[in-house]
């Protein structure tokens, strides 16, 4: 049994372990996340970032190991996994927006249904944060008529709506236009400067050097590298991590 | 575009726009010309077939037609109150089996048991055969006294629908892509939240013209119960025929059934049209 992690610990995977069937996905991976710290997962496809994600977000139920946010174990079964799913925002690649709600209703959803906000308070607060992306002329649109840069944006005031201790953004860019890219990642560096908490698993190189503050390389399911971009990208003396990079540079 | 404010149109489009102009003519006058021509060579098959003369008294005469109105209308009222009783019946068993059939808990595996073999026999079952077991079945129990025909009726029509409103609605559940469960899971909503605010609504719009297909296909399905000897517009038909020898009352009770459903079926068609062409624009609903 692990001790609670230290009051600015936002995220600790202890000794994390999930397998489908004989196929192990993560194995006793182990990493904490600071508070305001921003960390990006990397890794080739199938090295389990996604599978990580969904058990920090509790989609997934881990096989071994613990995952404390701050000082829960969300991994307890006792523990109310709703109420611990409240306190993480995620913004997921394929946007997942409710496409039978406007714009609105989407950021509000959380905070009128979990949270328990009255309505005008909510609006209230999710058109402050549309205002700050310039989307608040789209709050009553339905996200069909968005373009998926917008979507994604939405989705992230969605995730933020009820200032979650931690967010979690899974491949936010892989489904978008590479011009609608750098909208997005505009808004992550943001959020990075008001002192989010961030895990991102992302394949953009550069965005991760640049807005990163540290690295964290998954390979075949355990921590091949833990350092900041400096370090991992630039200068790991490790031959499969200097490929592993060198793939995304040709 | 309605932002060009000059429109200048080059000869080549002109003469491409009246070309297209002289073929839509052309086509209406050929679909025209060709259901002119259907229509004669039915109206002249039928007029020159030996028994003409005989059919036309026998199904479609005047006289017997605004004789047997009054009754079959009166019987077609009960039919729309049979068929108000049964649409609520069918929404709420068949939203009940469809619900046990998608629960994973532990603890309706028995009732998921249950639904499962309720869906698969009642589906497999004629209608009218479940009819006869309620209609005749239920009385022969002596349990209740004497029951109203309709009610049995209504009781048969229900349990037949809801299996297959529950399939349905099942599919609709299950076609909701995982990642809107996860989406509403991950903001914290619980699985009964989740399942109101974003799976339920989408579900329905996705299934509306199934539903509205079999609320349709129920509508004429309600005539069954005259078999149970309920005095509905069909069995109104059948007493007209039986007291008169003539076949009118039927085609009565058959136009009055078409003017019950033409509504719902215009309805449909164009809910359905709307939903394509929101697709075709991108929307996921």
């Amino acid at each position: 049994m692990s001790e609670s992690a230290s009051a600015e610990t936002v995220l600790r995977l202890d000794g994390v372990c999930k397998r489908f069937g004989s196929n192990t996905v993560l194995d006793h991976v182990s990493f904490d996340i600071k508070q305001h710290e921003v960390v990006a997962l990397l890794g080739p496809s199938g090295s389990g970032k996604s599978t990580l994600m969904k058990c920090v977000n509790l989609l997934e139920q881990v096989d071994d190991g613990q995952i404390w946010l701050s000082d829960t174990d969300i991994t307890d079964p006792r523990i109310n996994m709703d109420r611990a799913r409240a306190r993480i925002g995620v913004v997921f690649q394929q946007f997942n927006l409710f496409p039978h709600m406007t714009v609105l209703n989407n950021v509000t959803l959380a905070a009128r249904k979990v949270f328990k906000w009255d309505r005008a308070q909510a609006e209230k607060k999710a058109m402050s944060l549309l205002k700050r992306i310039g989307m608040d002329h789209k709050a009553n649109e339905y996200p069909d008529r968005l373009s998926g840069g917008q979507q994604q944006r939405v989705a992230i005031c969605r995730a933020l709506m009820t200032e979650p201790e931690l967010l979690l953004l899974d491949e936010i860019t892989s489904a978008l236009d590479p011009l609608l890219v750098g909208e997005v990642l505009d808004m992550v560096a943001e959020l990075k400067d008001q002192g989010a908490t961030i895990l991102m698993a992302t394949h953009e190189m550069s965005f991760a050097h640049k807005a990163a503050d540290r690295i964290v390389l998954l390979r075949h399911g355990t921590i091949a590298e833990n350092g900041t971009p400096e370090d991992v990208m630039d200068n790991s003396s490790d031959p499969e991590t200097q490929a592993f990079f060198r793939s995304y540079h040709s | 575009m309605n932002d060009c404010t000059t429109v200048t149109t080059s000869d080549i489009e002109l003469e491409r726009q009246a070309y297209r102009k002289k073929q839509s003519i052309r086509s209406v006058l050929t679909s025209i010309a060709s259901s002119l021509i259907f229509v004669g060579l039915v109206a002249f098959g039928l007029s020159n077939s030996p028994g003409w003369p005989r059919v036309q008294e026998s199904f479609f005469s005047a006289e017997y037609f605004a004789q047997a109105w009054p009754q079959v209308l009166d019987g077609l009222m009960l039919n729309l109150r049979v068929l108000v009783v049964a649409v609520i019946g069918v929404a709420v068993l068949g939203g009940a089996l469809a619900l046990i059939r998608i629960t994973t808990s532990a603890v309706m595996f028995p009732l998921r048991v249950v639904a499962r073999f309720y869906t698969t026999v009642m589906r497999g079952i004629p209608m009218l055969v479940v009819l006869y077991l309620i209609g005749f079945g239920i009385p022969g129990l002596g349990l209740f006294g004497r029951v109203d025909p309709a009610i049995l009726g209504t009781v048969a029509v229900v349990m037949s629908y809801s299996a297959y409103i529950a399939e349905v609605l099942r599919a609709g559940f299950q076609d909701v892509h995982p990642s809107q469960r996860a989406s509403a899971r991950s903001l914290g909503l619980t699985s009964g939240q989740t399942m109101r605010l974003v799976i339920i609504p989408q579900a329905l719009r996705k299934i509306a013209p199934a539903l509205m297909n079999d609320f349709i296909s129920m509508q004429k399905d309600v005539g069954l119960i005259s078999t149970l000897g309920a005095v509905d517009a069909v069995r109104a038909a059948q007493i007209a025929v039986a007291k008169t020898y003539n076949f009118t009352p039927y085609v009565v009770a058959s136009i009055l059934f078409i003017l019950l459903s033409v509504p719902f079926i215009l309805l449909n068609d164009w809910y359905t049209a709307k939903l394509r062409s929101r697709e075709r624009t991108g929307g996921l609903v």
